[in-house]
């Protein structure tokens, strides 16, 4: 049912485990199946520098974090933004239909932990005025 | 891929059995005869197919004239449940089953429900186990059949037949089980355990597939649910599945023997080196359903911090057959309902694999298994963001 894309990168996933000192960490979760997908980045010149993921999930869930990490790095944080489940699946060779859900955890994945590191730039810059 | 090939998901399906198939294959192209012509082609047919029916008869300890042959297990729950119902929907219209049923019996009481049936799902423990207690406490004035299942398919988990038997029987109440687990792999007797109706399958004992048996004691009466020429008494028409039949009658025969001979000793031998090794070498891995009241060829467990497909896969990668009952498995992405009837948390019931054994697994099979499952579960629990925040 899986593309040999998907399995190749499910039984070999790159860019996997955790990062010592990430500059960004995004968690986000499947609220259809339960499943966690954490991606870390360390960013560079606004760019990507180096991404890493953990994910609980089916095999369709470890392949995307794999594909998106890898289509993201090296790319401004602007234009991985732009990156979408849809480019993911399509790196692929396409997911069953039923599984496509997961390939969004890869999306907001890569959103949130570049979020994380927008709120982490925003708070350290501000970080010499006063607290209130 | 691999050469070793071990396939652990007979509570699936079993491979046909070698002897059975040999006994099965001069009924599709020599002896043909349809089992209802007078001339010599049918009556040997004929001939064939009631010894096949003496021979499941034995294995359940039941009389020949009780076993109605049908196209599989489902087909059989639905004749027992719907046919029962249908003809005594006059005498109340209250119906009882479990929590933990196969889609076969859940879905035929999920139509009895539309049908305007009033329906009581009976809960079962975190073993997977039925009270007989609540049995007790569900029955109403009104209460015309309950159905249970011998024994779990997912987590093996074997029911207090003949005690529900009992208060079926002093409440006036027919009782149905699906044994499509239990028959062949765990003795039993049905005169003994005083059940109305029983499901088998061959399929699940080395037989073929698309045959079951309905066995339904002497006195109790079922509308059919197939119409036509007759056969089976008139409660399942179509031309007999000969081959199939034949077929079942020959598994049925190798359970027999497999059930006296030490076999299932032998097989739960193995499957008790199985849970050992799993429960004893993978941490946070625990065995789920009845520790001892279970079927002998079944070791079920939840993976902490894991899911199911992906272990399923892994493992299938090194030539491992088995089965999980992880929401990501299932087209509906919801969890097994067994094992959120038995209290499971969705994440825990996520990590669910079953193993099921069959009669040529062997010890080397086993170790061959623990050993892949133990380094597929430390590969994937470095890939998990659950395990490694426990630090
Ligand atoms: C407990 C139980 N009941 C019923 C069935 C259905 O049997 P069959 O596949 O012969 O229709 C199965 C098998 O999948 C089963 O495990
Ligand atoms: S992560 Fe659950 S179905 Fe893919």
């Amino acid at each position: 049912m899986y593309t040999e894309k998907v399995m190749e990168l499910f039984m070999n996933p790159k860019n996997a485990g955790r990062m010592e000192d990430p500059d960004g960490v995004g968690e986000v979760g499947n609220p259809r199946c339960g499943d966690i997908m954490k991606i870390y980045i360390k960013v560079k010149d606004d760019r990507i520098a180096d991404i890493s993921f953990e994910t609980f999930g089916c095999a369709s869930a470890i392949a995307s974090s794999s594909m998106v990490t890898e289509m993201v790095k090296g790319l401004t944080l602007d234009e991985a933004l732009a990156i979408s489940n849809k480019d993911v699946v399509n790196a692929l060779g396409g997911l069953p239909p039923q599984k496509v859900h997961c390939s969004l955890l890869a999306e907001e994945g890569i959103q949130a932990a570049i979020e994380d590191y927008r709120a982490k730039q925003k708070a350290k810059s501000g970080a010499a005025a006063p607290k209130s | 891929m691999t050469e070793r090939q071990v396939y652990m998901d007979h509570s699936a399906t079993t491979a046909v059995d070698r002897g059975v198939l040999e006994a099965m294959l001069p009924f599709f192209s020599e002896e043909y005869g349809n089992p209802n012509s007078l001339h010599a082609w049918g009556r040997r047919a004929r001939k064939a197919v009631n010894e096949a029916r003496e021979k499941v008869a034995a294995l359940i300890g039941a009389d020949a004239s009780e076993v109605i042959f049908t196209g599989g297990g489902s087909e059989a729950d639905n004749l027992a449940i719907k046919g029962s119902t249908s003809m005594r929907k006059d005498k109340g219209r209250h119906v009882i089953t479990t929590a933990i049923e196969h889609h076969a019996v859940m879905d035929a009481f999920g139509w009895l429900d539309k049908q305007g049936f009033d329906v009581t799902v009976l809960p079962v423990d975190d073993k997977a186990l039925v009270s007989v207690t609540e049995l007790e406490k569900a029955i109403r004035p009104d209460t015309i059949l309950f159905s249970m299942m011998f024994a779990n398919n997912e987590v093996g988990t074997i029911q207090p037949v003949a005690e529900a038997a009992k208060i079926c029987r002093d409440r006036g109440i027919l009782f149905h089980v699906d044994g499509v687990q239990a028959a062949g792999h765990v003795p039993f007797n049905v005169q003994d355990l005083g059940v109305d109706m029983l499901t088998m399958s061959a399929h699940k004992m080395y037989g073929p597939k698309g045959v079951g048996g309905l066995y339904l004691r002497k006195g109790v009466r079922v509308e059919p649910i197939v119409h036509g020429g007759g056969q089976e008494r008139g409660l399942r028409s179509g031309t007999e599945n000969t081959a199939g039949i034949v077929g079942f009658g020959a598994a049925a025969e190798l359970a027999v023997r497999r059930l006296a001979d030490g076999s299932i000793d032998e097989e739960a031998r193995l499957r008790d080196l199985l849970i050992k090794r799993v429960t004893s070498s993978i941490e946070e891995a625990f065995l789920t359903g009845h520790p001892t009241q279970r079927l002998p060829f079944l070791a079920s467990f939840c993976i902490g911090s894991l899911e199911g497909e992906s272990m399923l896969l892994r493992l299938d990668a090194a030539g491992i057959g088995a089965s999980s009952g992880s929401a990501c498995t299932s087209g509906s992405l919801e969890p097994s309902h067994v094992l959120l009837a038995m209290g499971l948390a969705h994440e825990v019931a996520h990590g669910s694999l079953r193993f099921s054994l069959g009669k040529d697994t062997t010890e080397e099979d086993i170790v061959y298994v623990a050993e892949n499952l133990e380094r597929i579960v430390a590969d994937l629990r470095a890939l998990s963001p659950l395990w490694k925040t426990r630090g």
